[in-house]
């Protein structure tokens, strides 16, 4: 019975998509990962427009100052439990912007991230098998 | 006592319907997938899904308006599960708990589910929920009256059965009204107001997911947000086999699919249009087409 609820976790990931402040280029790249070619529906990863439908939200970007209120907000406002995966170098380490004057926090110094996906922009595959982490990382925990 | 509770709760009411109505939602992703060239999820997606939800959090928003927020969601589904219950009994068994009249209230319990989506949008003090359901009380004025004047044409043509079995019976009889010009042109009308009511593609600006969010569902998480996502998936069921059964001649797993997969077809080939473009097209082209069959219909063609 855990098994299952464990695999209905895993296996409908619903992905709410926040950009905070990045080039849109990791965006692109999000998009991407849902396209013919990859197609993450195979494993029931769908985009939702509503925070409150997520089970995970990436984060991508350079979390600058006026995004940094809005997204404690979002995390809030998620229904738990929601992982955050951080995808682009700005998002995971702050990238080239890491001595900015507008971006002082990183991202996981804000939210509890449970993925890091670094690249500039990451690439498709690479989002898949990070998100394959997670899941290893969620059915070995429990 | 306990065969109309097993006939409402068990079969064909609440569970098979549900469990039905489950797997056509896996069709309908399915086929557009392949329309898209996708491969498309598993068959079992759809039941992985509704059980991730009831494990979710609730969550209600500051200033909502409570007991409407968590029963408005369990009115449509007690409404659509009433109404399969008819129509899967009618199907079944001509002469069967049906009474004179059923399918004027099956058309009023279909209507509430929709109703039911608005006032749970309208109680989640959202304005982008507001605006859906805006949209969505727009959207079934332009489609009701096409619809029960194209579900008029069978009551026409049977000279006033009213009795959902008994139209049924009558098809078996005399062949099915499709077969007749009438008929036609009031299954196409219907197929359409159905498209609306279920809130597929080109009719789904209550939700419009890139525009508004998510829009009558924006605030809405876990078990409530799985049931919505249940009732229509049981809406899925019940609307097809009601139009099955009053124009195509009673219930055939063929027919039943026929009208799905031209459902999802026409939801995968079309945009979707606003509100003023949908309410023009229901009031004049569907309208006009729709007296034109009841026209036909009491000229006995």
């Amino acid at each position: 019975m855990m098994g299952f609820r464990l695999k209905a976790l895993t296996k409908s990931i619903w992905v709410y998509h926040m950009s905070t402040g990045s080039c849109n280029n990791c965006d692109i790249e999000i998009l991407d990962m849902l396209t013919p070619r990859f197609d993450a529906e195979r494993f029931g990863i769908t985009l939702v427009g509503s925070i409150r439908h997520a089970d995970a939200i990436l984060v991508t970007g350079s979390l600058n100052l006026k995004a940094l209120p809005l997204i404690k907000k979002i995390y809030a406002q998620a229904p738990k439990p929601c992982v955050v995966i951080a995808i682009g170098t700005c998002a995971c380490g702050q990238g080239i912007f890491r001595n900015g004057p507008n971006c002082p926090d990183p991202v996981d110094s804000v939210l509890p991230v449970d993925v890091y996906i670094p690249g500039c922009p990451p690439k498709p595959e690479a989002m898949i098998a990070g998100i394959t982490k997670l899941i290893e990382k969620l059915t070995s925990k429990k | 006592m306990i065969r109309y509770l097993f006939n409402f709760l068990i079969f064909p009411g609440f569970l098979f319907t549900a469990i039905f109505g489950l797997l056509v939602t896996w069709v309908d992703r399915k086929v557009s997938a392949r329309v898209q060239w996708r491969v498309g999820p598993p068959w079992y997606q759809s039941f992985l899904d509704l059980v991730k939800l009831s494990m979710k959090e609730i969550t209600v928003p500051q200033g909502a308006s409570r007991p409407l927020f968590f029963l408005s969601p369990l009115l449509g589904l007690s409404a659509v599960m009433l109404s399969s219950t008819f129509i899967w009994l009618a199907n079944m068994d001509f002469s069967s708990i049906g009474f004179t009249g059923d399918l004027i209230v099956i058309v009023y319990l279909l209507t509430l589910p929709s109703l039911a989506v608005m006032l749970g949008a309208s109680a989640s003090a959202n304005p982008l929920a507001s605006l859906g359901a805006s949209r969505e009380i727009k959207l079934m004025l332009a489609y009701e009256l096409p619809f029960i004047l194209s579900l008029s044409v069978p009551i026409i043509k049977t000279g006033g059965l009213l009795r959902l079995g008994q139209i049924a019976a009558y098809q078996a009889a005399n062949g099915p009204f499709v077969f007749s010009a009438s008929g036609i042109l009031a299954v196409l009308v219907a197929v359409f107001c159905v498209q609306a009511k279920l809130g597929l593609v080109p009719f789904d600006m209550a939700e419009a997911e890139t525009e508004i969010m998510g829009g009558v569902f924006i605030e809405y998480s876990g078990i409530l947000l799985a049931i919505f996502k249940l009732t229509r998936a049981m809406m899925m069921v019940a609307l097809p086999v009601l139009l099955v059964t009053l124009f195509l001649g009673g219930f055939g797993l063929w027919k039943y699919l026929i009208l799905v997969v031209a459902a999802i077809l026409i939801k995968n080939t079309n945009p979707r249009v606003k509100i003023d473009q949908a309410m023009r097209f229901f009031w004049g082209k569907m309208t006009m087409l729709a007296t034109l069959a009841v026209l036909l219909a009491i000229a006995g063609l």
